[in-house]
């Protein structure tokens, strides 16, 4: 299933290069995700138990540096139009499916339980770090940031120092 | 000037470019490849170096950007957003990152592209990453410490090594490069494509040439506002610099007619001590750094309008008129002499004792009557408490 027609990480790079610096033109601010998994997970918590999001520090740090509904948000809608964008390029490259992707030497379980944890590590680190690879390593970078650029090489170390341990799920 | 936001682009606009922003970046990652975890991983096990080159590439090219932007007067960069230093949080939350990267296969920004696509993975990771914000939300006092510890405000890089713009970006591109030869080698190796002598060179030849020029390009942005501020300190510069003046008649006459008159404007550059003795209609008072940033810049477009510069001396009014010239503003003239000859000339008007020619009976008449009416008019003027605009950096970050 897997079609290789990609294109050249150097144009991709080139072209995702224009379009950061326009976002900086336009808006004053560069690109994010994990931001966008925040205000969905706030706006879910405040939406089942209200009193409970009165009542726990973080959500009321939040309400009281943001107001109104944590759906509506720079981020939320940048990643609707993540989800529409990749869905089109991949219906353009015929690259749709319903795939689990998992290592050549690695049991579904396996690839289940590391996409959960991954993802779980991803959540606690995007928000200790304030962004991730998008919006603090890339849009750090082109704004010289320091901030971004030391999450960036902490993000780079991190994965290549554990790399090792998890070599059989990818290789 | 960007950032377009908040005057030409309302913050509801804000939101439909969000939108189309998102859809584009959507597209080009996915178009790259990094809808696929193995391929995303391929960074860390040495098969697959994609990310590694789209990622540098588009940072340097937008860093390049932002810097030539700044150049040419195109972008407030005081108003964008700078990511916060808090060096531990960024740190360990990096590592953390990094951990998750390599079980997980993908970031918060790459899941998204995958799961529009139907990876399940992703699915699955996108929703592990739902339970981590969940976590670091309900056990956030543990947190606390570490989050918002060793908090240095929003330096750039070359602020805190204190080192130019330019030499940090020559140097991202030097390394970039390497990066790219290097590992290009490192994948083939690992992949097993035995490399034929001459095949490689061509693409190493490339991607070393286009790396040269970029990094020379990134010396030739140099920061624009010093680069002016040395210019004005040159006399000989200052001196031959062709600027139209306003004679002080003009300037009384002007006065004298404020409220008939709506095509001039008075740049003020004098200080606020001076300006509280004695001020003008029409007057907006500037700094010189003020001529570099995006609100204040905006009165100086307004197409009806003269802008007059207008100082205690002329010297100084003239470097500023200088400076605003070379940025591209239009239309500007100094006070002639300055403020001072003006006090001296008109406020303070000896008259000539037998005016023989035509030119000094018109002198003296005009300057008689200003000198007997401006000072009660002026009065009026005086300047009130000015409410300090704040400027306000964009909020950003995740």
């Amino acid at each position: 299933m897997e079609n290789n027609k990609y294109m050249n990480p150097y144009l991709a790079g080139f072209f995702l290069g224009l379009l950061l610096l326009a976002t900086i033109y336009i808006t004053g601010r560069g690109l994010g995700a994990s931001g966008a998994i925040k205000s969905a997970t706030i706006a879910a918590v405040q939406t089942v138990t209200p009193e409970h999001t009165n009542n726990t520090k973080f959500y009321k740090e939040y309400s009281s540096e943001h107001s109104g509904n944590p759906l509506m948000n720079w981020l939320v809608f940048e990643v609707v139009g993540v989800l529409i964008g990749a869905f089109l390029s991949g219906l353009v490259s015929n690259r749709l499916g319903f795939v689990l992707e998992k290592g050549p030497h690695t049991k579904t379980k396996i690839r289940v339980a590391g996409a959960l944890i991954g993802g779980i590590l991803w959540g606690i680190g995007s928000q200790l770090g304030r962004g991730c690879t998008s919006g603090a390593a890339l849009s750090g970078l082109a704004v010289m940031s320091t901030g971004g650029i030391l999450t960036m090489f902490a993000i780079f170390a991190g994965a290549y120092a554990f790399a090792y341990f998890f070599r059989k799920m990818w290789i | 000037m960007g950032p377009l936001v908040p005057d030409i682009v309302s913050p509801n606009l804000n939101y439909i470019v969000a939108l189309i922003v998102g859809i584009l970046f959507g597209a080009i990652l996915e178009q790259a490849g990094f809808s696929s975890s193995k391929k995303l991983v391929g960074l860390f096990y040495g098969y697959d170096f994609t990310v590694l080159r789209v990622f540098f590439t588009a940072g340097i090219v937008a860093m390049i950007g932002v810097m030539a932007f700044n150049y040419f007067g195109l972008l407030d960069v005081s108003l964008i957003f700078i990511n916060p230093l808090y060096i531990w949080s960024a740190i360990i939350g990096g590592l953390i990152m990094g951990l998750g990267f390599v079980i997980g296969g993908f970031c918060p920004g790459t899941s998204v592209c995958a799961a529009a696509i139907g990876k399940i993975d992703a699915m699955i990771f996108i929703g592990g990453a739902f339970l981590g914000v969940l976590i670091f939300a309900e056990g956030y006092p543990l947190f606390e410490g570490l989050y918002k510890a060793a908090y240095y405000g929003n330096p750039t890089v070359p602020e805190t090594l204190g080192i130019s713009q330019n030499l940090f970006a020559f140097l991202m591109v030097i390394m970039a490069v390497s990066a790219f030869i290097v590992t290009k080698m490192i994948e083939d190796k690992v992949n097993g494509i035995s490399s034929k002598p001459f095949t490689p060179l061509p693409y190493f030849m490339s991607v070393g040439i286009i790396g040269i020029l970029v990094a020379v390009v990134s010396f030739s942005f140099t920061d624009r506002k010093t680069n002016l501020l040395s210019m004005v300190e040159d006399k000989n510069i200052v001196s031959n610099y062709p600027i139209d003046k306003m004679s002080v008649d003009e300037f009384a006459f002007n006065l004298l007619k404020y409220d008939e008159i709506s095509t001039v404007q008075y740049i003020d550059f004098r200080p606020d001590s001076l300006r509280k003795q004695l001020n003008f209609p029409n007057t907006h008072p500037f700094t010189v750094d003020d001529l570099f940033t995006k609100e204040p810049n905006k009165l100086l477009t307004l197409l009806d309008k003269q802008n007059i510069f207008i100082a205690q001396d002329e010297l100084t009014a003239k470097k500023m008129a200088i400076i605003a010239t070379e940025l591209g503003y239009k239309r500007i003239r100094i006070l002639e002499g300055g403020v001072q000859n003006f006090v001296e000339q008109i406020l303070n008007y000896t008259p000539i004792e037998n005016p023989k020619t035509v030119d000094e009976k018109n002198v003296n008449r005009f300057r008689i009557e200003a000198k007997a009416t401006l000072p009660e008019l002026l009065k009026e003027f005086q300047p009130k408490e000015e409410v300090k605009k704040e400027k306000k950096r964009v909020l950003g970050g995740c």
